[in-house]
Parts: structure tokens; C-alpha cells; sequence
């Protein structure tokens, strides 16, 4: 049976961790909320930019000077995987569902005979695909460090995929990140980013479209807009993806702390039982002693 | 009825407001926007948009490039970033400049978008600049 001193020492050192992990979760639960107003200002200039380039689009679509970033490069041979994960762990499945997600994606792509490369964006995706997918792997990114997102990260981002494209690396770009649903649910999402998916469904329902004059020409605009809506698209996911990561660090803390507390009762529950048969023998002892005399 | 002029960035909302008339800098030249607008997709190239309320300019704000939508109700500009000219540095728009130029000076001829992009940047850097020093 163990002694005393060492439950002692065990309860202490679980004390210790669950003033850890509730810090860790009060963190996580302050960060939550910055990031989440984060995302909820990002919102008008996507929705904005999405409304322009439904016009754009509807003007240029079927025209065989579309260009390829909207419309693709009409082969779909090779893929580029971008997987958005947190710099950190401690946060449950978070980054690991991405990490699956992208793997599952690319081995299924691999088996069909495609092409894949992949890039991670954060710490924990790009160990874990480094362990198996390490020949897929055309670059990464990690914001490690940075207090809060800003839009000029997102660029270089955009940028390297852009280029990318130019050359003609990929034919078709998946984005793969944790979109914020709630605190204690985070959705492993797959974004198409190029060719350019068009919210349709949408811009119907809208009605019909005012005519709109376009200055310069549908081309220039679209050759400047399409770098920018991938920014853009980019950026809205670190920031869902940022929000998530706290959200599922404020819940997987929340457990600990919770498992922790069980823990110490359960415990302290050992340690005294162990002291109280402690004094019982040691009576038995003493009267046993005396009744001998 | 004032057209609803809204000023948006990738982070926020800057501005939503309507106004009389807003003059702003398109790719091929200023462009005033009244009420009743023909509808628009524009460019945008560094330089001042100016808000006004009657016949008086309310507010000035400097945008680096972006894009903007010109519909007859509202007029929805999206950039980069929207600076108040009175909150314009000199030495900083002068130091933008510095760098504009030694990357268009850097960059290659031969390359058309890169040249088109470093070209940009200069023209905004210069906008930038007058801008600070009209303020």
C-alpha cells in the first residue's frame, strides 16, 4: 500500500496541474473572445468582395479569356493541399482532425493517380504530415508568436500559392481547416480556393443583377480581385480556424481541470482511509499492548 | 436620398456613413459618386477620397488600392487600408516612397505583372506622399 507521504506528494503535484490547466483554460477562454470579434469584423469585406466577383464572374463566364484562377486550368492532374492547423497543442483532437483530414484526402487522392503536394500552415500540421507525407510537402507557414492575426499575414500565404499557380504547380487548391461552429465544436471543413467556387445559389436568389460597368476592363479587375479574394479567403479561415483553436483549448482544459478535481478526491478518499487504518492499528497496538501487562 | 458609403478592410467596417458625395480615386481617374449612379465595378489606385456633406468636403481619408462598388443607393469601397490625411506621417509616406522606388528599381523590366505591381506601389507611394504634405 502506498504511504503517506507519497499520496501526499501525488495529490500535490495533481493540485498543481489543475491550477494549470484552469489557467490554461481562462487563457483560452479570454483569447476566444478577441479572436471571435476577429472574425465577426472580417465577415463585411468577404461578403463584399464575394458580391463583386459573382458580378465579375457572371460577365466573363464562357468567355474563353476567363482567367485560369476562376475558371481552372481545366485538368485536375495535381492538387494542392493547404492545411490550416495551430502553432500549439493541448487542444484536444484539434489539430490532429486536420492532420487526418488532410491525410485521408491526399492518400485517397494518391490511390486515384493524381499528383498531391501539400502545404501546412502551423506547427502541429506540418509535424504531423512531415511523418508520412514528407515527399507532398512544397512548404509551410507558422505564425508562432504572433499575438493577434492580421491580414499581412494571410498575404504571404496567398502569395506563395499564387505563384504556385503561375508557374503551373497545381491545377486545383484545397484549403482544409477547422471552421468555428461553438466553443465545444469545431468542424474539420475542405474549401475549394482555385478554380474559384462561386456562390450561386446565393446571387440567384438575390434576383437579377444590376448591370454593372466594369473600369478597367472584366480581365484587369478580375487579374487583381482573384490574388485578393485568395488573401481574403485565406485570412477568413486563420481566423475561424484561431477562434476554433481556443475554443477547443478552453474545452479540452475544461475536462482536464474536471479530471483533475476527480482525481484528487478520489485520492484523497485513499489517503485517508490509509491514515485512519494507520491510527486503528496503532490502538490495537496500544490496547493490545496493555492488555498483555 | 445621400448615397451609403461604406469603407471596408480585410479586419474591419472602417466607415459606414451616408454622404452627399464621395469622390474617389479610380485606376483611369477621380470619379465623383452621387445618388443615382450608374451601376460600377472600379479599380482603385493609391490616392484621397473625399466625403462630402452639401458642398463641403466633411472628410478626406488616403487608400493605398482596393476596389469599389458603385451601385444607385450606395457606394462600397473595398481596400487595404483607409489613413485620415491628418493622421498621414510625412516621413513615414516619404520612407514608403523610398522603398517604392528601389523595389520598381529592382524589379524586372521584362516581367509585366511584377513591373505593373511595382509600378503601383510607386504610384500610391507618390499619392501617399502628396497627400501629406496637401494636409
Amino acid at each position: 500500500m502506498a504511504t503517506l507521504k507519497s499520496l501526499r506528494m501525488r495529490i500535490n503535484s495533481v493540485k498543481s496541474t489543475q491550477k494549470i490547466t484552469s489557467a490554461m483554460k481562462m487563457v483560452a477562454a479570454s483569447k476566444l473572445r478577441r479572436a471571435q470579434t476577429q472574425v465577426e469584423a472580417a465577415r463585411p469585406y468577404a461578403m463584399r468582395m464575394q458580391r463583386m466577383l459573382a458580378a465579375l464572374a457572371a460577365n466573363v463566364a464562357g468567355s474563353p479569356t476567363a482567367p485560369a484562377m476562376l475558371v481552372g486550368t481545366g485538368r485536375e492532374q495535381t492538387h494542392l493541399l493547404v492545411a490550416i492547423t495551430a502553432d500549439r497543442g493541448l487542444a484536444g483532437a484539434f489539430n490532429s482532425s486536420v492532420g487526418r483530414a488532410t491525410r485521408a484526402l491526399a492518400l485517397r487522392l494518391a490511390a486515384e493517380g493524381k499528383t498531391v503536394k501539400i502545404i501546412a500552415v502551423g506547427r502541429k500540421g506540418r509535424e504531423y504530415l512531415r511523418r508520412d507525407l514528407a515527399h507532398a510537402m512544397v512548404g509551410d507557414f507558422s505564425f508562432a508568436g504572433k499575438r493577434t492575426l492580421e491580414f499581412a499575414d494571410a498575404a504571404p500565404v496567398a502569395e506563395r500559392i499564387a505563384e504556385m499557380f503561375q508557374r503551373g504547380e497545381f491545377d486545383v487548391c484545397t484549403l482544409i481547416y477547422n471552421r468555428f461552429v461553438s466553443v465545444i465544436s469545431q468542424v474539420t471543413t475542405q474549401t475549394r480556393l482555385i478554380p474559384t467556387p462561386l456562390p450561386e445559389a446565393e446571387a440567384e436568389a438575390a434576383g437579377p443583377h444590376a448591370v454593372y460597368e466594369f473600369e478597367p476592363d472584366e480581365e484587369t479587375l478580375l487579374a487583381r480581385l482573384l490574388p485578393q479574394n485568395l488573401a481574403v479567403q485565406i485570412y477568413g479561415a486563420l481566423l475561424e480556424s484561431a477562434a476554433g483553436e481556443h475554443g477547443a483549448r478552453m474545452t479540452a482544459m475544461d475536462n482536464a481541470t474536471r479530471n483533475a478535481g476527480d482525481m484528487i478526491n478520489r485520492l484523497s478518499l485513499i489517503y485517508n482511509r490509509t491514515r485512519q487504518a494507520n491510527i486503528t492499528k496503532e490502538l490495537i497496538e496500544i490496547i493490545s499492548g496493555a492488555e498483555a501487562v | 436620398m445621400p448615397t451609403a458609403l461604406e469603407i471596408v478592410s480585410p479586419e474591419k467596417l472602417l466607415l459606414a456613413r451616408p454622404v452627399d458625395m464621395v469622390v474617389i480615386p479610380a485606376a483611369d481617374g477621380e470619379l465623383g459618386v452621387l445618388p443615382g449612379h450608374a451601376p460600377m465595378i472600379v479599380l482603385l489606385r493609391g490616392g484621397v477620397i473625399r466625403l462630402y456633406e452639401g458642398a463641403q468636403v466633411i472628410s478626406r481619408l488616403f487608400v493605398d488600392s482596393g476596389f469599389a462598388e458603385i451601385t444607385p443607393e450606395r457606394c462600397t469601397v473595398l481596400a487595404d487600408q483607409a489613413i485620415p490625411i491628418a493622421e498621414l506621417s510625412k516621413t513615414a509616406a516619404g520612407q514608403r516612397l523610398a522603398e517604392a522606388e528601389a523595389a520598381y528599381a529592382a524589379v524586372d523590366k521584362f516581367d509585366n505583372l511584377a513591373r505593373e505591381t511595382a509600378m503601383g506601389r510607386l504610384q500610391s507611394a507618390h499619392a501617399m506622399v502628396e497627400a501629406a504634405e496637401a494636409s
